[in-house]
C-alpha cells in the first residue's frame, strides 16, 4: 500500500505540473480557435528570461537580494510576454484571419521555432538555475500509519499548491470580471462577441498574456525543478495528451485530464513498465487519450462536436 | 504567347483526361525528365548529391505520401516519422533475417509493414477528428520511437536502436556511388508519383476529396467513410514507409530511432503546407524548399556575419537557424496560405494570357 500511495502521490503532482502547461493551450484554443504549439516554447522562453534577469539585474542595479531579484525578473520576464502576445497578434494572428485550423497550428509552430530560437540567442543555451526559494527536501508523511510514512517531495507540494492556486485564480478572472466576461464571449462566438463591441484583437492580445504569464509559471516552477534548458520546451508535448483528454475547450478538463495522465503514468512506469522494458511514460499518456477519444471524441469535458453539412 | 492550347484539339476522351492535357507541359515534364537523368549526374558533385539530391526526392517521397492524408483525405497526421521509422526498421529486419532478400523488395514489405501500422492507427480517424486527430497520431509516434529504442528484437538486439546496412545491391550491381543512390530514388519517386497521380485522378481519390470537403455530406451520397479514411491511411503509409526504407538504407545508411523523431513529422508537414495542400506538384515544391533552406542558410549566415565583421559561432548560427526557419514559415503561410503550389498554378494562368492581359 506504501509504494501505491507515494506513486499516487507522486503522479498526482506531476499531473497537476502538466495542467499547469495544458492550461496555457486552453485558455488560447477557447479564445481563439488557435491551437497553439508555441506553448512549449513560450515556457522556455519565460523561463529562460526569468533565469537570466533574476542573474542579471542583482548585476546592474548592485544589491544583493534574492527576494527582490526574483519579484524583478519575473515582472520583467512578465513584460516581455505580454510583448510577445502583442507581437504574435500583431504579425501573425491579425493577417491569418479566416484561415483554416491547420493552417493556424502551423503558424504556431512556425512561432515555437521562432522563440526557442532567439529565447536561446537572447539568453544563451547551457542550463541556467531558477531558485525561488522552493524547499529541495523530501517529507515524510503518515508517519504512524505506514511503517517509514510516505516519501514526498515537498517542492513537488509547493508546486501543486501553486499550481492550484493559479487555476483558482483563472476561474475567478474568467467568471467574475469584466474582462474574463469578454473573454468567454468571444470563445462562444467571435461574430456575435464583435457585434456587441468587444475588441477582438485586444482580446487575443489579452489571452495571449494569460497564457503567457500561464507558461511563466509553469516555466519558473519546472525549471526550478529540472534547470532551464532546451529540454524544456518538450514540457508541452507531454501536456498534449492532457489538453485532448480533458477536452480542448475546458478548464476543468485540463487539471482533471492532468491528474489523470499523471497518475496513469507514474502507476504503469512503476506496475506495468518493468514488463516492457521501461520507459513506457513516454507514450502512456497518448495511448490512454487514444482510447478514450474512442469512446468520447471531444475528450472528457469537451463541447460536443455536432457536424452540421 | 509561348504557353497556351490553342489549336490543340482533342478528338478523344483519352486524349482529354490524360495527366498534362497541354502539350506544352509534356515537352517541359519530358525536359525535365532528361534533365533529371542526364543533366543532373553530370552537373552535380558528390556533396550536392549527398546533402541536397538525395534528401530531397526520399524526402518528395515521403511528402507526396502525407499529402495523400492530409491534402486528399483531410485527416492530418503527426505521426509520420513513425511510419517512416516502421517502414526502415521492418525492411532492415527483412533485409538481415531473410537470407538474400534484395533491396527493393525488402524496402516494398517494409512499405507494407507500414501499411498495416498506418490503418492500425488510422482507426481513430473513423471516430476523431481534426486537432483531436493529430494529436491522437502523436501516440503512432511516441510509441514507435519507444519501441524501437527498447524493444531489443525490431533492431536485431543492437544497443539503442542503431542499425546499419551495407552492401545495397541491384541485380548484381552495386549501389553506393551517390550517382547510383539518386537514379535508385529517382526511379522510385517517378514511378510512386506517377502512381498517385493516377490514383487521386481515380474514383478512390475522389471519395477522398469529398470525405476531405465534408465528411457528413460525403457519406450522405453514399462513400463509405470507413473505406476512404483506411485507404488513405494505408496509401499514404505505404509510400511514406517506403520513404523511410529509402532514408535509412539509402540516405543514413546507419541510424537509430532519433532519425525518425517528432521533428520529422512536423518537418514532412511543414513541407506539404508551404508546398500546397492536395497537390502532388507542391509536395515537390514544398520539400525543396524544407531540404535546401537550411542548407543556404548554413552557408549564407556566416558570410552574412563576416560582412559586418562579427564572427557567428556554430550555436548562434543553430539559434539564428531556428529563428528564420520558423519566421519564413509564418511568412509563407500569411503570404500565400495555399502554398507554392497555388504560386504556380497562378503563374501559369498568367502566362497562357502573356503578353495580352485579355
Amino acid at each position: 500500500m506504501g509504494p501505491f500511495l507515494e506513486t499516487l502521490f507522486g503522479g498526482l503532482m506531476t499531473g497537476m505540473l502538466y495542467s499547469l502547461v495544458a492550461l496555457g493551450f486552453v485558455l488560447i484554443y477557447k479564445a481563439s480557435g488557435v491551437f497553439n504549439f508555441a506553448q512549449g516554447a513560450m515556457v522556455l522562453s519565460a523561463a529562460l528570461a526569468m533565469a537570466r534577469f533574476s542573474e542579471w539585474i542583482p548585476q546592474w542595479l548592485g544589491f544583493d537580494n534574492k527576494l527582490l531579484a526574483n519579484v524583478l525578473a519575473f515582472a520583467v520576464a512578465m513584460m516581455m510576454m505580454v510583448a510577445a502576445a502583442w507581437l504574435i497578434e500583431r504579425l501573425v494572428l491579425s493577417k491569418l484571419v479566416n484561415q483554416e485550423g491547420i493552417t493556424l497550428l502551423m503558424a504556431t509552430l512556425g512561432i515555437a521555432y521562432f522563440m526557442d530560437g532567439s529565447g536561446q540567442t537572447l539568453f544563451g543555451s547551457d542550463i541556467y538555475k531558477i531558485d525561488v526559494g522552493l524547499p529541495k527536501d523530501p517529507m515524510f508523511l503518515l508517519e504512524n500509519i505506514f511503517e517509514g510514512g510516505l516519501l514526498i517531495n515537498k517542492e513537488d507540494l509547493y508546486a501543486a499548491v501553486i499550481a492550484a492556486a493559479l487555476v483558482v485564480m483563472l476561474t475567478l478572472f474568467f467568471q467574475y470580471t469584466a474582462t474574463g466576461r469578454a473573454l468567454r464571449a468571444v470563445a462562444d462566438d467571435h461574430q456575435a462577441a464583435q457585434s456587441i463591441g468587444i475588441p477582438l484583437n485586444r482580446i487575443w492580445v489579452i489571452v495571449w498574456s494569460v497564457a503567457g504569464f500561464v507558461a511563466l509559471v509553469a516555466g519558473v516552477i519546472w525549471g526550478s525543478k529540472l534547470g532551464v534548458q532546451f529540454s524544456l520546451s518538450l514540457v508541452a508535448l507531454k501536456a498534449l495528451p492532457v489538453v485532448i483528454l480533458g477536452g480542448l475547450t475546458s478548464v476543468p478538463g485540463a487539471i482533471i485530464g492532468g491528474l489523470i495522465i499523471g497518475v496513469g503514468e507514474k502507476l504503469s512506469e512503476v506496475f506495468i513498465g518493468p514488463y516492457l522494458g521501461g520507459g513506457i511514460e513516454i507514450w502512456f499518456g497518448y495511448v490512454l487519450v487514444l482510447f478514450v477519444l474512442l469512446v468520447r471524441p471531444q475528450g472528457l469535458f469537451g463541447e460536443k462536436i455536432i457536424d452540421r453539412v | 504567347m509561348l504557353y497556351r492550347e490553342n489549336g490543340q484539339f482533342k478528338t478523344d476522351y483519352r486524349a482529354d483526361q490524360q495527366v498534362f492535357p497541354i502539350k506544352q507541359d509534356r515537352i517541359a515534364i519530358g525536359l525535365l525528365m532528361a534533365f533529371a537523368v542526364i543533366g543532373v549526374p553530370l552537373l552535380a558533385d558528390e556533396y550536392l548529391f549527398r546533402a541536397i539530391l538525395i534528401p530531397f526526392l526520399i524526402l518528395s517521397l515521403a511528402a507526396l505520401g502525407l499529402n495523400i492524408l492530409v491534402g486528399y483525405c483531410g485527416q492530418i497526421s503527426l505521426g509520420t516519422g513513425a511510419f517512416m521509422a516502421v517502414g526502415a526498421y521492418a525492411a532492415y529486419n527483412f533485409f538481415v533475417r531473410v537470407e538474400g532478400m534484395p533491396v527493393i523488395v525488402a524496402i516494398l514489405l517494409g512499405g507494407v509493414c507500414a501499411t498495416a501500422v498506418g490503418i492500425l492507427f488510422g482507426i481513430p480517424s473513423l471516430r476523431i477528428k481534426g486537432l483531436y486527430l493529430a494529436v491522437a497520431t502523436l501516440a503512432a509516434q511516441f510509441f514507435w520511437d519507444w519501441a524501437f529504442l527498447r524493444v531489443k528484437w525490431f533492431s536485431n538486439n543492437s544497443t539503442s536502436g542503431t542499425v546499419s546496412v551495407a552492401d545495397l545491391s541491384l541485380f548484381g550491381v552495386r549501389i553506393d556511388s551517390p550517382v547510383g543512390k539518386y537514379f535508385f530514388c529517382l526511379a522510385f519517386l517517378v514511378i510512386f508519383a506517377v502512381l498517385a497521380k493516377n490514383l487521386v485522378r481515380s474514383h478512390i481519390g475522389r471519395e477522398w476529396m469529398a470525405i476531405r470537403d465534408m465528411d457528413v455530406a460525403a457519406a450522405v451520397i453514399g462513400i463509405r467513410p470507413v473505406y476512404a479514411k483506411l485507404t488513405a491511411f494505408a496509401v499514404s503509409s505505404f509510400i511514406v514507409g517506403v520513404a523511410g526504407g529509402l532514408w535509412g538504407f539509402v540516405h543514413l545508411g546507419s541510424w537509430e530511432p532519433a532519425a525518425f523523431s517528432i521533428d520529422r513529422s512536423f518537418q514532412l508537414l511543414f513541407m506539404i503546407i508551404i508546398g500546397g495542400l492536395g497537390s502532388i506538384m507542391g509536395s515537390f515544391f514544398g520539400a525543396a524548399f524544407i531540404v535546401i533552406l537550411p542548407v543556404v542558410l548554413n552557408q549564407a549566415l556566416p558570410a552574412f556575419g563576416e560582412l559586418f565583421g562579427v564572427t557567428i559561432g556554430t550555436a548562434l548560427i543553430a539559434h539564428t537557424e531556428l529563428m528564420i526557419f520558423g519566421g519564413l514559415i509564418v511568412f509563407f503561410l500569411i503570404v500565400e496560405p495555399h502554398g507554392l503550389a497555388r504560386l504556380w498554378s497562378t503563374a501559369k494562368e498568367k502566362l497562357r494570357l502573356w503578353p495580352f492581359p485579355h
